[in-house]
């Protein structure tokens, strides 16, 4: 066991309340709290009802993702990254494989890239949808959007699991293309899906985006300037909420998104109806680059038929991938001494990323800010610990 | 984005810096550039801030793990042997010794280029393990420093707020780190059987401990 | 007007609710368990041992080569191989699993055994209707819990029990022709032994 040197100042254990400001409480927000997206804990100091510090507290979750990575093959650690962000589990093999590919060059054949597109959009429409769900909920809708939201979602579940067997942990990436191949009348009954949710999208529009309620609770709350959003590593909508026009797909070039025409929509004001803006616009992309995927999809080989399931020892070296997920910026960093488990496994969580803002958003804001704003960051638990 | 180039600019513009480039032989293309302790922060303002580099987003910080090994390596020397001088092989070891290394992923919102690898490491792996902390340099690496710190052990100098992140507050010892030890006293199997079983079984003195079943490899 | 928005919103909340009395897409609630959805045929849940044939542990395809024990990530496979071997369904002796265990409450459903096993002998079942009260043995599950016959491999998966069976017949079918003219050439080869040696005289002259 190596000497272990731990810092003079414990900020959890001195008091938070300052001597004179007695009225200060200290709370305890979670881990065990319906709002809270999660085990997260944030202990807050509330002058009344104002916030003064916000300090947030992980590890509920933590699961050791990286260090098991390391006593597992590559192909091992693969169902291990569909319980990352648990709710877009495709997205997560996607970045996972687009690292390992990038880590020993190989390529993948088209029918593969296009499924890849088909179902990564399918995942981030289900989650953006769930996501608007989720902040409505949190506050105090009862249900409403959200259940609207998931009757969308299980027709999109039900897709997954006729491709990939499961609903939600699907394990469908393999490195050099995807584990399994259409079945029939796959692609039929994923047009109707698609084509029935810009309905769907205008339901939900006309149930929220001008409702007077949720424009007081969400407006010029929680604004993130693009300054601060660009310094502490925001990605995603919240960034793009926030006039951050970086859109990993538009940038990275990566998979065939540059034959896909779509728009990507910025926010001007940085708040909460931003970010729920921005989601909501985002969906409406989605099914433009849907219809287009399937449009074109061609025939052909689903996985490099050069790759083999087992045995799979990349040359020594180190690679860095990364893929626009829903929640952010999704990246592996795979360092490989030549064995086939991994030297050192990294995932760049955008869930804890985006939360270092945290306090910055809801200092000076009421308690009841901090589940609206925290809900518009849209963080899974299981990305941020791992 | 020319590495080469890159590593000349900063090297103009912050005196005394030791800059390396370090080669990356995946196919991924993506090398490093390593930076010394001392002057890490300098090299971190000059890539943020430098017109035609604007590396303003800061996106991974990683902790690697390098455990001292031993290298053996076959060496000719003379030797005498009967009298009569001869060359003979002699297997010479070297340990090299371990250190913790920092590597960090830079991007650029404004000229949507990257990645830009920077690297760190450290002097050694007991008690030489501070680094300058870039979290005043880009605020992202504000809860991955704490991170590598937790899991690591890494030290950074002049982090606003260094303490544990995933692991709680009272815990000894750093998880990542290759040396580590599970603790025994956990069964992490809900029918554990095998090692598991007998290891929470000695743990508990084989009170109440299930006794195996052959099928079950007791 | 204020509230307009508010009520656009119900509006739209009115729609849904008497829509659910019409229209079947805004009622989705299934009611469990008297009321099943469709099964959906690529749907895995945990694996399962394929026997061919009537007895479960003659007919199984499991070879003990262990390899589904070496890729399963979570290592929930169990598998000690028997010292003695026993004909397959061509015919040719093999080894089997004396013990093949699967803890299914380590088990991710991943089907990386299914994916890697080179004998179709390991497949994926349907079944989630699988709560027990026996919280430490009733979730292990031994060869004779997990060994199900291919007839019902056919009834859950109907698309890839086929192509298996198709893959399977070919290969048999080549076994047989190779077995045939392996038994032909023997065959010859005997008839030109008993051809080149003279036959012995019945009445037992001296030659």
């Amino acid at each position: 066991m190596s000497t272990a040197i731990v810092p003079t100042a414990h900020f959890d254990l001195e008091p938070m309340s300052e001597p004179g400001k007695e009225q200060l409480l200290e709370l305890a927000m979670g881990p065990q709290h319906p709002s809270t997206h999660g085990v997260f804990r944030m202990n807050v100091v509330l002058y009344g009802e104002q916030v003064v510090r916000l300090k947030p507290v992980f590890g509920y979750l933590h699961r050791n993702h990286e260090k098991i990575a390391e006593s597992e093959t590559y192909l091992g650690s693969m169902p291990y990254t569909d319980r990352l962000d648990y709710m877009c589990s495709i997205t997560n093999n996607w970045a996972y494989a687009l690292a390992v590919e990038k880590l020993a060059g190989i390529e993948v054949p088209e029918r593969a890239e296009y499924l890849r597109v088909i179902t990564g959009e399918l995942t981030r429409l289900q989650n953006h949808a769930c996501l608007i769900g989720f902040l409505m909920q949190d506050m105090g809708s009862s249900g409403t959007p959200l259940m609207y939201a998931f009757r969308e979602r299980e027709k999109i579940l039900d897709l997954f699991e006729s491709l990939t067997g499961a609903r939600m942990m699907c394990n469908y990436m393999r490195f050099g293309g995807c584990r399994a191949d259409l079945p029939a009348g796959w692609l039929d009954q994923a047009r109707k899906v698609v084509a029935d949710f810009p309905r769907f999208l205008d339901e939900y529009e006309q149930l929220l985006v001008s409702n007077e309620i949720l424009m007081d609770r969400t407006q010029e709350v929680g604004v993130l300037s693009r300054e601060l959003a660009v310094s502490a590593g925001i990605s995603g909508p919240m960034a793009r909420a926030s006039g951050v026009d970086y859109d990993i797909r538009k940038v990275d070039h990566y998979s065939i998104y540059d034959r896909f025409t779509f728009r990507v929509p910025l926010g001007s004001h940085g708040d909460v109806y931003d970010r729920f803006m921005v989601r909501l616009l985002e969906m409406r992309e989605s099914v433009s680059i849907l219809e287009q995927a399937m449009r074109d999809i061609p025939a052909g080989p689903i996985v490099d038929p050069r790759m083999k399931v087992r045995g799979f020892r990349p040359k020594p070296g180190e690679a860095y991938g990364r893929i626009e997920s829903p929640k952010g910026e999704l990246g592996f960093y795979l360092v490989s001494d030549g064995s086939p488990n991994p030297y050192r496994y990294r995932v760049r969580p955008p869930s804890l990323i985006n939360l270092t803002v945290l306090e910055d958003l809801c200092v000076g804001r009421n308690v009841g800010d901090i589940v609206a704003i925290l809900g518009s960051i849209d963080i899974v638990l299981g990305e941020v610990d791992r | 984005m020319n590495l080469e180039a890159i590593k000349s600019e900063v090297e103009a513009n912050v005196p005394g810096c030791r800059l390396e480039m370090v080669a990356n032989p995946s196919p991924s293309d993506q090398h490093s550039l390593r930076s010394d302790a001392e002057h890490a922060v300098a090299v971190a303002i000059v890539l943020r801030d430098a017109a035609n580099l604007r590396f303003d987003f800061c996106s991974n910080v990683t902790g690697i793990d390098w455990p001292s090994r031993e290298v053996s390596e076959k060496v000719k020397v003379k030797k005498l042997v009967d009298g009569v001088e001869q060359e003979a092989d002699e297997i010479r070891k070297t340990v090299v010794p371990g250190c913790l290394e920092v590597v960090y992923h830079l991007f650029s919102v404004e000229k949507k280029h990257g990645p830009l690898v920077l690297r760190m490491r450290t002097q050694d792996r007991d008690a030489g393990v501070h680094l300058p902390s870039l979290t005043p340099v880009w605020r992202s690496a504000e809860l991955q420093e704490r991170e590598v710190f937790d899991l690591f052990g890494v030290v950074f100098d002049g982090h606003p707020d260094l303490r544990r992140l995933l692991m709680w507050p009272g815990f000894v010892d750093h998880p990542m780190r290759r040396d580590y030890v599970d603790p025994d006293d956990y069964e992490y199997e809900p029918t554990a059987h095998d090692e598991v079983l007998r290891r929470a079984q000695q743990h508990r003195g084989d009170a109440g401990g299930k006794q195996l079943s052959e099928a079950e490899g007791g | 007007m204020v509230g307009e928005g508010i009520l656009k919103g119900m509006a739209e909340t009115a729609r849904n609710f008497f829509g659910s009395y019409v229209s079947k897409d805004r009622l989705t609630t299934v009611q469990y368990p008297e009321q099943r959805d469709a099964q959906i045929e690529a749907a895995r849940s945990f694996p399962f041992l394929v026997y061919d044939g009537a007895d479960w542990h003659d007919g199984m395809r499991c070879v003990a080569c262990q390899i589904c024990e070496k890729e399963c990530p979570p290592k929930c496979i169990f598998i000690e191989k028997s010292k003695d071997k026993k004909p397959d369904a061509n015919g040719k002796p093999q080894f089997y699993p004396a013990t093949f265990n699967i803890d299914i409450s380590v088990c991710m459903s991943c089907q990386i055994c299914v994916e890697v096993c080179p004998f179709d002998a390991i497949m994926m079942d349907v079944d989630t209707d699988l709560s027990t009260d026996d919280r430490f043995g009733g979730l292990l599950l031994d060869k004779q819990r997990l060994s199900k016959s291919n007839e019902y491999f056919n009834a859950i998966h109907p698309t890839e029990a086929a192509a298996v069976d198709a893959r399977l017949a070919v290969e048999r079918a080549r076994q047989e022709a190779k077995a045939k003219a392996a038994a032909e050439a023997k065959a010859a080869a005997d008839a030109k032994l008993t051809a080149a040696t003279p036959a012995q005289p019945a009445s037992g002259e001296p030659r």
